[in-house]
């Protein structure tokens, strides 16, 4: 489903590419680069050494070569860092302007008092009522109050098949830049220009509003703190050359350091953050907050919806059970005459189930000169009259109801199979001829396909499932065991789903849901990630902190992979960029000492082939290897659910130990290229 | 490396691993003032000074309170040692009639003992009297150390509590750390090495004629012969004990542990050693205890076991290597002789108890020493400094280790933490900006305080570099070492480095005072930051801190942490001497 998504977009497009080298030259601009310590040095650093490179090249000084390619690449450090938060940010761009086209001004049809009048969109207010007809763009965000009609809403979701929106309940809310495609509707305006979730999807996803995340922060500061304990080992080191005899250049000490603080996760946090939210953005899940992807790594608990979520939304038929003494194809063909004109998914299970087992074909009804009696609220049954035949099918209490009334009594044989259903999990549905009961038709929930893998891999991560549905306990306990979640909240009222979110919450735990009607918007606001579906009401959306515009509730498992992935490709690239250091010391102090002291040659392990070559393999290493890595930041590590501590094994493995060897190699390549091409 | 030198390693490690639980168990039990076999005699004491100095001890403090009560006592204790040493002469107890000390060096002395450093730019013996000694400066080896346990519960409580404002309260911790912990084991230790021969008398120094007359030249070029020797006496024991266990190592001479008063015999010796890595130990044992997962105490304790046994192993090593400058002469062990670099070494401890002492010494913040580090060989000499760069969190200071390494153990968590995908939580406590921010304060003290007044030294000839007797790399290792021993309260000298003079004195002064107190303020912030919290919940995705695979990453980012901020300064000391001498130079 992903796959298809018309966001998806290739990393390196060539227009991209472009954009972002601008912007990476746009971002030199000091008051931008303060908000990045680590990368605010490397400027720093780089402008000291231009400004002396001009000197040296006024007075004529030696190693002018090698001082101008430190200077050419320690600009280059600078700029890719700051590219790889323009590619970033592109990416989000160009979705942007995707976005942008559906929200072109629209004329709108504002009612006022029954009068029609057509003003410009921009200039809709809250509370304001416009009626829209087929073919028109719905001109701001608002909720349905009257009709219903099919609209498409694929500038938003991607998603080409038209969504039902109709007045009351909880498919009511319509987004401004949608198309209506039939009938015609009335929407009550909900949010004024420039406040409209377009505006804010937009404003997310060009990375305007972005806030640094608490983990970003912590990191930050972090990041800031080794780097001044970096700059004092640095900056005490002249001295400390000076007693020696062995006193270097401004260019070779500024090499040092900027090889030495944490380039490699300072260029790159901030892209991991546009990406990760970004990464959302391709699933169609719009945040409202880094803080909210971040939160999703954290969850602790979920909360899942039985319906739609753990089950395919309708219960279907799979078991006919006859009364003692009555023969079973009699029961199937008295429960198939009672469905033939239930057009409810249970309704059609039913048919099917008999044509399936009893090669019972469905028949016409108008042939049949049949009386249907529909459901009702006051019966709650549904039934026929045919050719004599009078078939009801109902709950075991209202059927039960029914044949008392007509002087007859439920069999126990009949009892038995229901309460055997019910503690099974299913649902059953007593079916009676003629005031006499014929059996049971047994409604099964049916689980979807891989979701016990899912648990199970959730499970693996740390994460507790809870399933929540309004049946009884048994038939709740009976689909939490087949679909393999941790737990159930049976007869769920939304007081119930808040107090169990509370209950965890003041137990430390971060708690995630998903929820669509208004009467989820309290629990969906108390939730650490409450999610909600693009079709439900207006009251969900504001109340939770993401929107999944393809209204699919399993996609929470996906957001808790995101946020996890944000998160250890912040945590991995650190510790990279922190192993690297080792080896850039084996490079660089032989080449600042062995000059007076040949024995510390012993240290140049790499064997790098001059000073001037180890020090400039090392800068030219340390700015691109930030190139390297952007596809891994905006990618995110690979993540596949697994226990913490097999997560962190592998991932040290990966990023520790590879980061303590991979710039011995790397420097070790530069090195000899430099020394090929004689560039030192 | 001889089988019989490891086989002594192996008993003391042994030893330390099997005190170490009964140690932590006692501890956790003073601390969280539940029953112990010595509650009859103590707990009416404790009353009565509660009464006395009306202190109330159920009233539970916030870390800055804990803070303020703690620097309180601190200054206050600092400046009755200053006043004692500044009015000796005219106090009891000094047979010797020696003089009041010098204000320079009476502030660094008051500072270092405060500090748990025990720093001495004197010699003991021909500079405090007997009064001084057990008034001004034994006192500070049991506040300090108790002062140090203090702190380090606080720390432990702020990790184990839920949701709470306070750390406990900063007296009662430190009232019941010298009466139930330090009180009766100096007393038990102290008994013990008199057993062995260490002394314990006010008498005046014993003066004897020399069997054989001496002649010296003197600075003014005049010959004087000498035919007594004046042997200095004095309250020993009580004082050599409370050195040891409270990792503060001023010794009562000049010669420290290397002293035969001091430290008479092999087995006075382990009982040393042991002494000084039992309350680390114990407090780590604890640490798993009062956290609720004694697991994770021992993987704390195995990550120090890393470092401890690579330090061991690396200066006993690079000591019983022949000096390759004495080529020609026999340097071999054997049975009858030690073998190995045995400059400035005792015999009747020989290399590996010397090499295993430096190590041990240096660990934790104990800074005695029984031989002279300046002349270990370079590498020999670089692992105790490195030692302390590292922050002395193997085993460390009692006290001062613990909460030096859960400082780490914080850092570590947060690196790694974002690894398995989730705001990093230490024992079910999220780590936050406010808990960064609040570690690399901490960390960062050090190396500034050591980095930036080693530079400082050596660019000035005449303050600086005029109490130098080496040059070139082994005097910046002097300089260095001295820096780095004050900044870690540890105390122990390189030697080599004239540090009496009035710049020495201060400067060392300010790096013990900021090096204690500047990073007491911010570990506290963190420990009142931390009990505010909530605990969440282990799960499968929570970062395991009991494995063996949190030994290895702990131990990974302090060599990270500190190998890469003192390599550069290390690589023109001691490396680059170990591989001059290899070409035949020395300093």
């Amino acid at each position: 489903m992903m796959a298809s998504h018309s966001q998806q977009r290739s990393l390196f497009d060539a227009q991209l590419l472009r954009r972002a080298a601008v912007d990476a030259l746009i971002k030199l601009d000091p008051r931008r680069m303060m908000r990045n310590p680590v990368m605010f040095v490397v400027e720093i650093g780089s402008v000291l050494t231009s400004t002396l490179l001009i000197v040296d090249a006024l007075h004529h000084r030696v190693s002018f070569s090698f001082n101008l390619q430190i200077t050419i690449w320690l600009w280059f450090t600078v700029l890719f860092a700051n590219f790889a938060e323009a590619m970033a940010e592109g990416r989000g761009k160009a979705q942007a302007d995707a976005l942008r086209q559906a929200k072109s001004e629209t004329t709108a049809y504002r009612l006022i008092n029954g009068v029609v009048q057509e003003i410009a969109s921009s200039q809709l207010r809250v509370d304001d009522l416009v009626r829209v007809t087929a073919g028109q763009l719905i001109p701001g965000d608002g909720e349905v109050i009257e009709g219903v009609a099919s609209v498409d809403e694929s500038a938003i979701t991607g998603e080409s098949a038209p969504v039902i929106r109709e007045a009351g309940g909880d498919r009511s809310a319509v987004t401004g830049g949608t198309r209506v495609l039939s009938d015609m509707i009335i929407v009550r305006i909900t949010s004024n220009p420039g406040e409209t979730f377009l505006d804010r999807m937009i404003a997310l996803v060009e990375g305007a509003e972005r806030q640094k995340t608490p983990n970003e922060i912590a990191l930050n500061i972090l990041l800031a703190g080794l780097t001044i304990i970096f700059l004092l080992a640095v900056v005490t080191l002249q001295p400390f050359a000076i007693y020696s005899g062995a006193p270097q250049t401004v260019f070779v000490l500024i090499a040092l350091l900027v090889c030495l603080i944490p380039t490699t996760i300072g260029g790159l946090l901030s892209a991991i953050g546009i990406a990760g939210m970004d990464r959302l953005v391709q699933h169609n899940v719009l945040a409202t907050s880094g803080r909210a992807v971040e939160a999703a790594g954290d969850i602790n608990t979920l909360l899942l919806d039985k319906t739609g979520t753990i089950t395919i939304g309708n219960r279907q038929a799979a078991e006919f059970v006859p009364a003692p003494g009555i023969a079973a194809d009699h029961l199937a063909d008295a429960s198939q005459l009672s469905s033939l004109s239930d057009e409810t998914p249970e309704g059609r299970s039913i048919v099917v189930l008999a044509k399936e087992q009893f090669h019972l074909r469905g028949r016409e009804l108008g042939s049949l000169h049949a009386e249907f009696i529909p459901f009702s609220a006051t019966t709650r049954m549904s039934g026929i009259e045919v050719e004599g035949r009078s078939i009801r099918k109902g709950a075991v209490d209202a059927i039960t109801n029914y044949l008392q009334q007509h002087g007859s009594n439920m069999p126990a044989g009949v009892l038995e199979s229901v309460q055997q259903i019910a503690r099974s999990g299913g649902t059953p549905l007593v079916v009676a001829e003629n005031f006499q009961a014929l059996g049971v038709i047994h409604l099964k929930d049916v689980v979807k396909g891989g979701m016990r893998e899912r648990f199970d891999q959730l499970r693996a991560m740390g994460i507790r499932t809870v399933m929540i549905t309004g049946d009884n306990p048994l038939t709740a306990a009976a689909i939490a065991r087949e679909a393999g979640v941790d737990d159930f909240l049976a007869e769920a009222t939304p007081k119930d789903k808040m107090d169990l979110i509370r209950r965890e919450q003041a137990d430390g735990k971060l708690v995630a849901m998903t929820g669509d009607g208004t009467n989820d918007a309290p629990a969906l606001a108390q939730a650490d990630v409450g999610v909600a579906m693009n079709s439900g009401t207006q009251a969900a959306k504001e109340a939770g902190n993401m929107v999944d515009l393809d209204s699919n509730p399993t996609k929470l498992i996906e957001i808790v992979a995101i946020g996890k992935q944000l998160l250890m490709t912040r945590g991995a690239l650190t510790t990279f960029s922190i192993s690297n250091d080792v080896a850039k010391y084996f490079a660089i102090l032989p080449a600042m000492f062995a000059g007076v002291f040949p024995v510390l040659n012993a240290l140049n392990v790499m064997h790098l082939h001059n000073a001037q070559s180890a020090i400039l393999s090392a800068v030219i290493f340390n700015a691109l290897i930030i190139v390297g890595l952007i596809p891994l930041a905006l990618r995110g590590v690979g993540y596949r659910p697994m226990s913490a501590d097999a997560l962190l094994r592998r991932n040290l493995l990966v990023y520790g130990l590879g980061g303590l060897i991979i710039p011995f190699v790397g420097i070790k390549i530069i090195d000899l290229i430099i020394t090929a091409l004689h560039l030192a | 490396m001889s089988l019989n030198g490891w086989l002594q390693i192996a008993l003391f490690i042994t030893l330390v691993l099997l005190l170490a639980r009964p140690m932590g168990s006692y501890i956790t039990q003073v601390f969280e003032r539940r029953r112990t076999l010595l509650d009859p005699i103590l707990v009416p004491c404790e009353r009565v000074l509660y009464r006395i100095t009306s202190i109330d001890a159920a009233h539970e403090m916030r870390w800055t309170e804990y803070a303020g009560s703690m620097l309180v006592f601190s200054a206050a204790t600092l400046l009755l040692t200053y006043v004692v040493e500044r009015l000796q002469h005219l106090l009891p107890l000094n047979p010797q009639h020696l003089p009041a000390v010098e204000p320079a060096l009476a502030l660094n002395t008051a500072i270092s003992f405060t500090t748990n450093t025990n720093w001495q730019a004197y010699t003991p013996e021909s500079t405090m009297s007997y009064l001084t000694q057990m008034l001004g400066l034994a006192t500070h080896n049991f506040w300090s150390a108790a002062v140090g346990m203090a702190l380090a519960m606080a720390l432990v409580r702020g990790i184990a509590r839920r949701e709470s404002k306070t750390l406990g309260n900063f007296w009662v911790d430190l009232t019941r750390g010298t009466f139930w912990i330090l009180l009766p084991m100096s007393a038990v230790v102290a008994l013990a090495l008199v057993s062995q021969g260490v002394i314990q008398n006010f008498k005046p120094y014993d003066s004897v004629k020399l069997l054989q007359a001496r002649q010296l030249t003197g600075s003014d070029g005049k010959l004087t012969t000498i035919t007594t020797q004046t042997i200095p006496q004095g309250p020993v024991a009580s004082q050599e004990a409370i050195k040891m266990l409270g990792t503060n190592g001023g010794g009562f001479f000049n010669a420290n542990s290397a002293h035969p008063f001091e430290n008479p015999t092999p087995l006075s010796n382990l009982l040393q050693m042991l002494c000084i890595f039992l309350l680390p130990a114990g407090l780590v044992v604890s640490l798993g205890q009062m956290v609720g997962s004694p697991r994770h105490g021992w993987a704390v304790l195995a990550a120090m076991l890393i470092f401890w046994f690579a330090g061991t192993l690396v200066c006993y090593w690079a000591e019983v290597q022949p000096n390759p400058l004495l080529h020609g002469v026999d340097q071999h062990v054997s049975l009858l002789q030690s073998g190995g670099n045995m400059e400035g070494k005792e015999v009747r401890f020989g290399i590996v108890n010397s090499a295993l002492f430096a190590i041990v010494t240096t660990d934790a913040s104990c800074g005695a020493v029984n031989s002279m580090h300046d002349s270990f060989m370079p590498i020999g000499g670089m692992v105790p400094m490195i030692n302390i760069l590292l922050g002395e969190v193997v085993f460390g200071g009692v006290g001062a280790g613990l909460y030096g390494m859960l400082v780490f153990v914080v850092i570590a968590v947060f690196i790694a933490g974002l690894m398995v995908g989730r705001t990093p939580e230490y024992l079910g406590k999220k780590i936050e900006a406010y808990d960064v921010q609040m570690c690399m304060l901490y960390v960062l003290i050090f190396p500034l305080l050591i980095l930036s007044l080693s530079a400082i030294s050596v660019l000035m000839p005449h303050l600086g570099l005029s109490s130098l007797t080496n040059h070139g790399p082994h005097g910046l290792s002097e300089i260095l070492y001295a820096y780095t021993s004050a900044t870690g309260n540890n105390g122990s000298a390189f030697a080599g480095l004239n540090a009496n003079t009035p710049w020495y004195n201060y400067s060392l002064a300010v790096a013990m005072f900021f090096g204690r107190f500047m990073m007491i303020v911010p570990m506290l912030a963190l420990a009142g930051s931390l009990a505010g919290k909530k605990i969440v919940p282990a799960s499968a995705g929570t970062f395991p801190v009991t494995t063996p695979l949190f030994t290895v990453l702990l131990a990974g980012v302090i060599l990270i942490v500190g190998a890469l901020t003192f390599f550069p300064v290390l690589s023109l000391g001691p490396v680059l001497e170990h591989l001059l001498l290899r070409t035949g130079h020395t300093f």
